[in-house]
């Protein structure tokens, strides 16, 4: 609680500082615009006027302050809502936000168009019958602006999304509330001195598509700084938010970092042993590039195979290496030549013959798996997901009572659009299983019986168990 | 005119025949129950997303909290699949450490469920004796681990904490105290009319059914699958004790009951056996690095618990913590038969039901 209150202390005076860097920077350009006009004026009118002005500016600031406080309580009030509470809430936020937004526009207009009425509504007429609701407005707006500059004086970026009118569509409202608590929490991070990659700040598009891919390149940049502060040298992730293929950025990125190290660890040596011999330096450091540059196309190559390596030479075949014949030979008889995509005995998991299924022949090996007279795989062991952030894996695991045997039955799904046939039809076991894997990583098993959210209930937003996952906390 | 109407019966979460939280949203027409809906997700701790940013050992202690009553097993089954990927050698004093550790916890966690089985019938006093002599074993395992649920016993490559002085003749000079009181429990609820009238024929699967339904342990041997992962893929040094693999054609509650009693027996034959074998000396921890990395990789493994199957995948991608690490917990897959039984029963065996699955909501729930 003390960390929060000294972060609204410094919030505040965040605030103070930056209205009166902005009052000193008006006054100073109003003299020097009055000053051109009013040069021989006499002084003491002038001084007269400045100090009603600074007077009526310190009442609007005293107002803003107030307001911004008020804001500020009724927005920690705001935290802890019950749940259908939370929408109306999230409702009312966008609201105010959008009437702030207009009311921004609204005094920058004004400030664009009347440069005789220099000061505002708010500051020059505070005594003046003007109408409350504009005060009030203009009050938000300001409170809104010193928000933002205080968020900025903390060096974050602000994404602008008070500026997006109109459209009063939930989803898009959700999306908000989740970019909302993800540049919160981005913030926080910051606060805390890691080092945040830069963020481009959409400004005021209010297309949803975009805004969510932001959203999501900026979760994407969030766990990356995460990862990046505890220590790991992370490909750089977040460039390639909206691309295609990120196994060959990374592959590339991977073989640049290499390279570096190499080179670091070269130059070092090379210091130490000969102190300046740069030929061979430049030499040795062209050739670590390459090095790495074939490894890295070698590793993007087999990227294929991704996770778990087949065995390279195995020095002696494995126990079970006739059963994993017997299975591809019997399925590519019966399924036809191409429904596999790799099959390999993993040398890791107590020999257990692997299948990797093509994603659109998956159920139907499982099937066959299931049915054959000579494999009967009767009993589903274990059915999960994981997300290998190249694609998603749906690993089951089956046995046959009849056989004595194992397998593991392995696909590989698409990661942004994670769809696969559910079991559940050839084994009831695997209905939770498969749910859970719906819940923790957004797999969609379709033709399952009753898919649901079964560990965190329907309203839980993202899948944890994603590498991306960041939590959405109404409280944070 | 009779007015008839269904009624929605809320069952927990906060129940104690749900032995945990877990809320079960039953249909009823007059007595008979004609839907049911478990809900569960009450004690989901997110333990497979925690594991992901911790080192292999510090996941242990959280395989404590997941079945909290057979933990022992649970230590096991991390510490067996790191120790597969990384093929490691256990030494001898470890294994026999390890098979004893679990197997008394085997002996505690079926006391457990028999004690409280019979209280969800109204039973008071069988759960006193089975705590009674819960005890000891909890004592027992207190004084090799520290801790009377949450062990956190086991290593990668061995155990913790060596027996202290004289702990082997202890747990000798308990099995044949609980074999004793074994005949007694027998004698006191296994013959009574009235619990048998509530479990025979209650509850009834076939062993297609449970394959179907990945039931395991208990469950899948009640209906006369012969089949305990200690005897057909044997781990650990199991292939060295010579013991049986209950099981009943049944298929009923009273069968399971059956089979965890007996089970109780053969378990108090493994560590009988382990006693006598138990080396005198040599190093209970394996030469391991400081740092435990798992090679590049996935595996799966599955050892038998005392509610079923417990199964770890890791998915490893040669760093110190896990890329993905899942456990399959047994109680979480027996448990998906449930609306299937209850369906068309009378609500008063909804408990005898229930009960007989043997369930760990903290394992469920995972």
């Amino acid at each position: 609680m003390s960390g929060d209150k000294d972060l609204d202390q410094l919030k505040k005076e965040a605030v103070a500082k930056a209205k009166a860097a902005a009052a000193a920077k008006r006054k100073a350009k109003e003299q020097a615009e009055s000053g051109a006009k009013e040069e021989v004026s006499p002084a003491g009118d002038d001084l007269a006027k400045q100090k009603a002005d600074a007077v009526a500016k310190a009442k609007a600031e005293a107002a803003a302050k107030r307001q911004a406080k008020e804001e500020a309580e009724s927005g920690a009030q705001e935290e802890p809502p019950t749940a259908d509470d939370l929408a109306k809430q999230k409702a009312e936020a966008v609201a105010k936000a959008k009437a702030a937004a207009a009311a921004k526009r609204k005094a920058k207009e004004q400030a664009e168009s009347g440069t005789s009425d220099e000061a505002p509504a708010a500051e020059a007429t505070g005594n003046d019958a003007d109408d409350l609701a504009k005060k009030k407005a203009a009050a938000v707006a300001k409170a809104k602006a010193a928000a933002a500059a205080k968020r900025k004086a903390m060096g974050q970026s602000e994404p602008e999304e008070e500026a997006s009118a109109g459209d009063d569509d939930l989803a898009k409202k959700k999306a908000e509330a989740v970019a909302k608590a993800k540049a919160a929490a981005a913030a926080k991070r910051k606060a805390m001195g890691q080092a945040e990659p830069e963020e481009e700040a959409p400004a005021g598009d209010d297309h949803l598509a975009k805004k969510k891919a932001a959203a999501v390149a900026k979760a994407k940049a969030a766990a990356a700084a995460k990862r990046k502060a505890m220590g790991q040298a992370e490909p750089e992730e977040e460039a390639s938010a909206g691309d295609d293929d990120l196994a060959k950025k990374k592959a590339a990125a991977v073989a640049k970092a290499k390279a570096a190290a190499a080179a670091k660890k070269k130059a070092s040596e090379g210091g130490a042993a000969s102190g300046d011999d740069e030929k061979a330096k430049a030499i040795a450091a062209a050739k670590a590039k390459a090095k790495a540059a074939a490894a890295a196309k070698a590793k993007a190559a087999g990227k294929g195979a991704a996770a778990a390596d087949t065995p390279e030479e195995p020095k002696q075949p494995s126990p079970n290496q006739k059963y994993l014949d017997k299975y591809v030979e019997i399925i590519q008889k019966h399924l036809g030549e191409d429904v596999l995509e790799d099959s390999y005995i993993n040398n890791l998991s107590k020999d257990v013959p692997t299948l990797v299924a093509k994603q659109d022949s998956y159920y139907k090996i499982a099937e066959f798996l299931k049915f054959n007279e000579s494999l009967s795989f009767d009993y589903l062991s274990e059915i999960h997901g994981t997300d290998f952030e190249t694609h998603m894996e749906v690993y089951a695991h089956l046995y046959s009572y009849k056989n004595r045997q194992s397998v593991a039955l392995k696909v590989k799904i698409d990661r942004d659009k994670p769809e696969i046939e559910s079991l559940a039809r050839l084994w009831a076991g695997a209905e939770w299983p498969e749910c859970e894997a719906y819940d923790l990583l957004g797999i969609r098993f379709t033709g399952h019986p009753d898919l649901r959210r079964i560990m965190l209930g329907e309203d839980w937003i993202g899948h944890p168990l994603r590498k991306d996952y960041e939590p959405y906390d109404v409280e944070v | 005119m009779i007015r008839t109407e269904e009624i929605l019966l809320n069952v927990g979460p906060q129940h104690p025949s749900t032995h945990g939280v877990f809320r079960l949203v039953l249909t009823l027409d007059g007595e008979v129950i004609t839907d049911a809906k478990p809900v569960i997700g009450y004690l989901h701790r997110g333990t497979e997303k925690i594991a992901e940013n911790l080192q292999y050992t510090q996941i242990i202690p959280y395989t404590d909290r997941m079945d909290y009553v057979s933990a022992m097993t649970n230590n096991y089954v991390l510490v067996h699949a790191v120790e597969t990927m990384m093929n490691i050698e256990i030494p001898e004093r470890a294994e026999y450490l390890r098979i004893l550790a679990m197997e008394l916890n085997r002996v505690a966690s079926h006391l457990l469920w028999w004690g409280t089985y019979i209280l969800d019938f109204g039973a008071t006093s069988p759960l006193l004796y089975a705590f009674r002599e819960r005890e000891m074993i909890l004592n027992l395992l207190n004084e090799l681990s520290g801790a009377r649920l949450t062990f956190n016993y086991m290593r990668v490559g061995g155990v913790k904490w060596d027996a202290p002085e004289g702990w082997i003749e202890k747990v000798r000079d308990f099995v044949p105290y609980m074999r004793k009181m074994l005949v007694g429990y027998n004698e006191l609820v296994s013959g009574n009319e009235i619990f048998l009238n509530r479990t025979k024929n209650i509850g009834t699967y076939t062993k297609e059914d449970a394959l179907n339904y990945s039931l395991s342990g208990v469950n899948l041997r009640s209906t006369g699958v012969k089949w305990d992962l200690r005897k057909d893929e044997p781990y650990s040094i199991y292939d060295r004790f010579d013991f049986n693999v209950v099981t009943r054609d049944a298929g009923d509650a009273f069968a399971r009951y059956e089979c965890r009693l007996e089970e109780i027996e053969e378990s108090l034959k493994i560590i009988e056996q382990a006693v006598e074998q138990f080396p005198q000396d040599g190093p209970f921890m394996a030469k391991v690095p400081k740092i435990i990395k798992a090679p590049k990789g996935e595996a799966f493994v599955r050892i038998e618990g005392s509610r079923g199957e417990i199964g770890c995948y890791i998915a490893s991608d040669g760093k110190k913590e896990p890329y993905r690490m899942k456990f399959r917990r047994p109680s979480f897959y027996n448990l998906q038969i449930l609306p299937k039984l209850l369906i068309g029963e009378n609500i008063s065996n909804l408990i005898s039901i229930l009960g007989a699955i043997d369930i760990v909501l903290g394992e469920v729930d995972g």
